[in-house]
């Protein structure tokens, strides 16, 4: 079902063939300083994502129908730009990404601010088609582009004492409107296991539907962990830190009981208020069986054996 | 023109007619210009449930409104609000028996033992069912004294309504609490000292 190309698989030079090399500059000047537009003109403030190339296209593909793009950018739970689903995208048209960098912190041996350029020119831009699986019972299927998580954590040579990666959103009530009001405890946080960060499977996205990345869908870059509910896949990151103790993260410091530090997709385990057995296809009316790992226990389901799910939810 | 008169004139029902539809109106609107977002069913779901918990706040609003107002015109209305809740009661459930369950219904009685927010919810909605029965002129003379009592019923539906409401919610309670504080303010209403409230006496005392 799931056609993974593994990266080793893939002969060196058609991981970065020239032209698409230099396309991939392009792509990540795009996606970190998208203010292109307005020094065309200076009146629009609107930050609106735009096409591009100069990635590896279905790096990993998905014989299922792609989630059509006009759903996947305005049915958000984006809860910095507030709490209603088409509330991200009707909030953030004015967001900036302009200059964006990421603090890194903690057990690594190259720690220090990276700009969106030093985090993503060493390595090649590819897209994958993944099934996004929400807590609330509703998924869909996007086409991302990004990089695996675990070749940006390398370069940044974490020692042996990470044994997780945490990361937060932006914390900025003026540019991000729903802090204002403290549904959630501001800045926003989750984290992975090393070995889940590791994984080849973890993304870190910086666009999708071959567009840099739509504010309300987490400009300029994200997370996106394919087998564990959507809530994991952070937005907005401006921070990765490396730990030793399993870090907070948001929903589980708001509701213990309900969201697990894992919250792997897994239709045995019911949200205690909701069954997790189905879900609904955004594009469908009726509701088809949720898979374990969301159809990713192939590839994942090592990482949690012995491991109680039941537990460990 | 007066208050009274207002209410009583002979196109007051058909506005309150129009005004309960609406909302219906406009989701059929919606659906056929393909409005409805990305996730319709949600959407219906969502707008139907809280249409429902609107009207019944509505319905039980009407007799401290004459309370207050000092007019018992409102009464009137309050029959066609209660039935029109009720409506919207029935459409938020076969939305989501027919989406959510595909009309099984063993799978959907299932959740309604498993989840207790749809227990609450699906309480309500079973409750309605002889308020609406017993809502005519000749089911009311026929009960007689009982009509009140049973009618007395709405209460502990608004109850279960909100708390329906409440326990579904992931982290934004602000919706729910609104309509958490107004049902209390309706219900100290008929307990407390508000019930000699009204505002001829509050602006003659000025």
């Amino acid at each position: 079902m799931i056609k993974i190309k593994k990266r080793w698989e893939i002969p060196e030079a058609e991981v970065t063939p020239e032209l698409l090399y230099r396309r991939r500059r392009e792509f990540i000047k795009a996606a970190g300083v998208i203010g292109g537009a307005v020094l065309l003109n200076p009146l629009a403030t609107v930050q609106a994502s735009y096409a591009v190339d100069g990635y590896q296209e279905n790096s990993i593909s998905l014989d299922e129908e792609i989630t059509d793009e006009e759903d996947a950018t305005s049915y958000n739970n984006f809860y910095e730009f507030g709490t209603g689903k088409e509330d991200p995208k009707k909030n953030s048209q004015r967001f900036r990404t302009d200059d964006w960098t990421i603090e890194v912190n903690g057990h690594c041996d190259k720690p220090g601010t990276y700009s969106l350029e030093d985090l993503l020119r060493p390595h090649a831009l590819e897209e994958r088609i993944y099934r996004l699986r929400c807590v609330e019972a509703w998924s869909m299927v996007i086409p991302w582009i990004g990089v695996p998580l675990g070749s940006i954590l390398k370069t940044m040579q974490p020692t042996s004492a990470a044994r997780y990666v945490a990361f937060k959103t932006l914390h900025d009530p003026v540019r991000m409107p729903g802090q204002q009001r403290s549904v959630v405890p501001w800045p926003y946080r989750e984290g992975l296991t090393m070995a889940e960060a590791m994984h080849p499977l973890t993304l870190i996205s910086v666009g999708m539907y071959g567009k840099t990345m739509p504010n309300q869908n987490g400009a300029p870059i994200r997370l996106v962990v394919p087998w564990k509910y959507g809530f994991k896949s952070i937005k907005s990151i401006v921070s990765i830190e490396f730990v030793e103790e399993q870090p907070k993260t948001s929903w589980n410091m708001i509701l213990p009981n309900e969201y697990g530090f894992y919250s792997n997709v897994n239709p045995e385990v019911d949200h205690p208020r909701w069954s997790q057995q189905k879900e609904r296809r955004i594009g469908d009316i009726f509701k088809r069986d949720t898979l374990m790992f969301n159809g990713y226990a192939e590839e994942v389901a090592e990482l949690y054996s012995g491991l109680d799910l039941k537990v460990n939810f | 023109m007066s208050l009274p008169s207002v209410l009583k004139s002979a196109w007051a029902k058909p506005v309150v007619h129009l005004l309960c539809l609406a909302p219906l109106l406009f989701l059929i609107g919606s659906a056929f210009a393909d409005a409805l977002g990305a996730n319709p069913v949600e959407k219906l779901t969502h707008e139907s449930g809280q249409w429902t918990l609107r009207l019944l706040l509505v319905t039980l609003a009407l007799s401290p409104l004459r309370q207050w107002t000092g007019t018992a015109a409102w009464i009137r209305f309050r029959r066609m609000v209660g039935l029109y809740t009720y409506f919207y009661c029935c459409c938020h459930f076969a939305i989501w028996f027919i989406a959510d369950h595909s009309l099984d219904l063993g799978d959907m009685l299932e959740d309604v033992i498993k989840r207790p927010y749809i227990t609450l919810g699906f309480s309500a909605f079973v409750l309605l069912l002889p308020l609406a029965i017993t809502s005519n002129q000749a089911m009311i003379r026929r009960l007689g004294r009982n009509w009140k009592a049973l009618h007395q019923l709405v209460y502990a539906i608004l109850l279960l309504a909100v708390l329906h409401f409440l326990w579904l919610v992931k982290a934004d309670y602000l919706e729910p609490t609104i309509y958490a504080i107004i049902g209390v303010v309706l219900l100290l209403h008929r307990v407390g000292p508000m019930k000699r409230f009204n505002l001829k006496s509050f602006t003659a005392a000025r």
